[in-house]
């Protein structure tokens, strides 16, 4: 194996250490990965416990099913038990738990993007620009809220919305979860604009384009997998966060990772098991998205290849 | 030539409509910072809006609470005009009848009444009783209400009670930090027993310390490997860094309960492994050490990247220059390789123990009751026991330090520096 290649005068001790030290980077990154990996077994499951059963060891069919997908739908449906026809699927999206909370999450975390990565992406171009004034105190207060703890966040939104009345509303969660994912789209931004070749957007004015043509016909096209990648690191915060939702929701607001933490809190059944699964797919998407991206901005400043 | 142009002074360069070249600099310089910060402004309401004020309330708060004093007027202002300490006479227990029989009215009594209970426990009752009967209240008020409660005449309970017909207070922060005044005043440190949070602001230091330790000696050898592996095996295996970076955070927090329960995976392969037997399962969750290891697992990946980017930049011949020179592998190491990550270290270790101090979630799910961090704590006040106040003290004193440490990173490592992915 190539990773084991040392020169031929390595001794035997380096060899030896070559060897261990591989083992114990494997090791390290089973620990990383495993935990991630072991829901999705787990989660065809045909018994409600968190391990592996004797029959899914021996992999007899009998020891894995779907139930707790199909759970996934049926809880809190009105009807579960009636035929599945068009009727069925409109009470699942109606009134299923989990399938609720997965839209009031779509709704809350593309809100929260379009609003962070359109104000972010603003500012980026003007924090890189050289003549911007207090660079530093304003680029520490807006990456700030990604280093303040949530609870604090959480707390003093807590107290603000109840006296403004933004409390319980989607515009008040929707103005957090931005404001929490505004400090990516920053950072990813002005990351993309630090290669950036300015005398283009001078030639673009010199052949007379104005600012707005200027922006969307030379910088945007050059900046977008930077502004991409951005809003997707801000979409997976607010997807992800939990915290501010349950000190400043209403009750009928149910979120995906709040539905999580009331059903790990309360009776934790496999069904958690399954929309993990879900979850875990799908961040493998968003990272095949973000490393296809990362390649293409490299490759338009004219980066090496990754 | 007109004599016109011959006037200007040959010196003074000019732009082309005739200003001075210096003026005109000067304001298009001006033009242009205008320009970038009104590109920022919208964006720096919005965060002010949205994030600095909220967090100011919440620092106001910590200082502020009228839930006495905005509902006991005659007893405020009986205060003011008298300022000996104690036990008053009877026109201040007239005060105190007249504001318990009008706060009964508003139904405000039970707020006045938990506001003294944060310092003296079990006094609640004592002013929602006393607010009950107080209609029937004659004079001389005195003895009527020593009648009711004989702790009424306890000079503690009305020392209290002055210190709260103030609004303004620093009594939250000082049962923060587990101080507390004694009968004459001063701030004393509160019994042994009773010392809650200075114990937990340690543990949560001291907890956040190890998991930032445990990532370092996790993250170093990982991000060595990644950084000195050829690039095509090396992006194959930054996925296994990547992908628990890109998972929910309680997907993560759940995967560690299945695993780590006494009826989870790990025990099992224990159990079947025969290291421990059926009835010696291991309790590794709802402790100190779920916290531990599900929180290691979860920041793992911000050590590791930071570590990696500093990692790639050391150039491979130093190491190998040392050896050819007549190091061992130990002291090429040691003293020409590691010196070179020092500020990859930095980043990671302070970057993850910032991260730490301030965790929620984990520790709630995982942590059981030995293994709660301060912000645990801060949610239990403003949820269940709702001593908004403590909880606003509580969270401006983390504040302090998160923004201390955040001072530190952006002096050593630099905010523009903060790398994602």
């Amino acid at each position: 194996m190539s990773v084991l290649k040392l020169p031929p005068y390595a001794s035997p001790l380096e060899k030896a250490w070559r060897v261990t030290y591989l083992v114990i980077c494997a090791a390290i990154l089973l620990f990383l990965i495993a935990p991630i990996l072991i829901v999705i077994p787990l989660s065809f499951n045909a018994e409600p416990y968190f391990t592996f059963t004797r029959k899914m060891l021996s992999f007899d069919p009998a020891g894995y099913s779907m139930r707790w997908y199909d759970q996934i739908l049926t809880f809190g449906m009105a009807a579960p038990g009636a035929p599945r026809n068009a009727s069925w699927w409109l009470d699942v999206w109606e009134n299923a738990k989990w399938v609720e909370a997965a839209q009031n999450s779509v709704i809350i975390g593309v809100s929260a993007t379009l609003l962070a990565t359109v104000l972010g992406t603003t500012a980026a171009l003007g924090l890189s620009r050289p003549d911007m004034p207090f660079r530093r105190a304003i680029m520490g207060l807006l990456i700030s809220p990604m280093i303040v703890p949530l609870i604090i966040t959480a707390t003093g939104l807590f107290f603000f919305y109840s006296e403004t009345g933004l409390a319980h509303t989607y515009l008040g969660i929707i103005m957090a979860h931005a404001t929490l994912g505004i400090p990516f789209v920053i950072i990813t931004v002005t990351a993309t604009l630090v290669g950036f070749d300015h005398s283009l957007t001078r030639a673009a004015a010199n052949l007379g384009a104005p600012p707005p043509l200027i922006f969307f016909k030379v910088i945007l096209p050059l900046i977008l997998p930077g502004v991409i990648s951005g809003a997707l690191f801000a979409f997976v915060t607010s997807f992800d966060e939990v915290v501010v939702v349950l000190f400043v929701a209403g009750y009928d607001q149910q979120t995906l990772p709040r539905q999580m933490w009331n059903g790990i809190r309360e009776q934790i059944s496999p069904t958690i098991l399954a929309v993990a699964t879900i979850l875990v797919i799908f961040s493998v998407a968003l990272l095949a998205t973000v490393e296809l991206l990362r390649r293409r901005s490299e490759r338009l400043r004219g980066l090496s290849p990754g | 030539m007109t004599d016109a142009a011959i006037e200007i002074p040959r010196y003074q360069l000019t732009a082309a409509d005739g200003t001075p070249l210096k003026l005109a600099m000067a304001r298009a310089t001006r033009r242009a910072r205008l320009r970038a910060f009104a590109l920022v402004l919208p964006l720096l309401v919005f965060v002010v809006v949205t994030f600095a004020v909220p967090i100011g309330q919440m620092l106001y708060r910590s200082v502020h609470n009228d839930q006495f004093s905005a509902h006991m007027p005659n007893l405020v202002a009986f205060f003011a005009a008298d300022e000996t300490k104690g036990v008053p006479g009877e026109e201040g227990f007239a005060a105190l009848a007249k504001d318990l029989d009008l706060s009964r009215e508003e139904r405000s009594i039970g707020e006045v009444g938990t506001r003294i209970n944060y310092e003296i426990a079990g006094t609640r009752s004592l002013f929602t009783s006393a607010g009950r009967k107080a209609s029937k209240l004659e004079p001389p008020y005195k003895e009527a209400i020593l009648a009711l409660d004989k702790q009424w005449g306890d000079p503690e309970l009305w020392n209290v009670m002055r210190r709260a017909s103030s609004p303004h207070t620093l009594s939250f922060y000082l049962a923060a930090l587990d101080l507390q005044y004694d009968k004459s005043g001063a701030i004393v440190s509160a019994p042994e027993d009773r010392r809650i949070y200075v114990p937990l602001f340690i543990r949560t230091l001291w907890l956040s310390g190890l998991i930032a330790g445990l990532c370092l000696l996790l993250g170093f050898p990982v991000a060595h490997l990644l950084a000195t592996l050829p690039l095509r095996y090396s992006n194959l295996l930054m996925i296994f860094v990547l992908l628990p970076f890109w998972t929910s955070l309680l997907v993560r927090t759940t995967s560690w309960m299945v695993l780590l329960q006494s009826q989870g995976v790990v025990n099992d392969i224990l159990v079947s492994l025969g290291i421990v037997g059926e009835s010696g399962r291991i309790q590794m969750m709802y402790n100190e050490a779920g916290t531990i290891i599900a929180m290691t697992h979860i920041l793992l990946p911000f050590m590791i990247l930071p570590l990696y980017s500093v990692m790639k930049t050391i150039p491979p011949r130093y190491y190998r220059a040392a050896l050819s020179l007549g190091a061992t592998p130990w002291t090429a190491f040691w003293k020409v390789y590691f010196p070179q990550t020092v500020p990859g270290i930095g980043a990671g270790v302070l970057l993850v123990f910032i991260l730490a101090i301030g965790y929620y979630i984990t520790p709630a799910l995982v942590g059981g009751a030995s293994g709660q961090l301060i912000s645990n704590l801060i949610a239990f006040h403003m949820q269940k026991s709702l001593n908004w106040s403590l909880a606003a003290a509580l969270a401006t004193l983390l504040l302090a330090g998160v923004i201390l440490l955040y001072w530190l990173y952006d002096r050593l490592v630099g905010i523009d520096n903060m790398k994602l992915g």
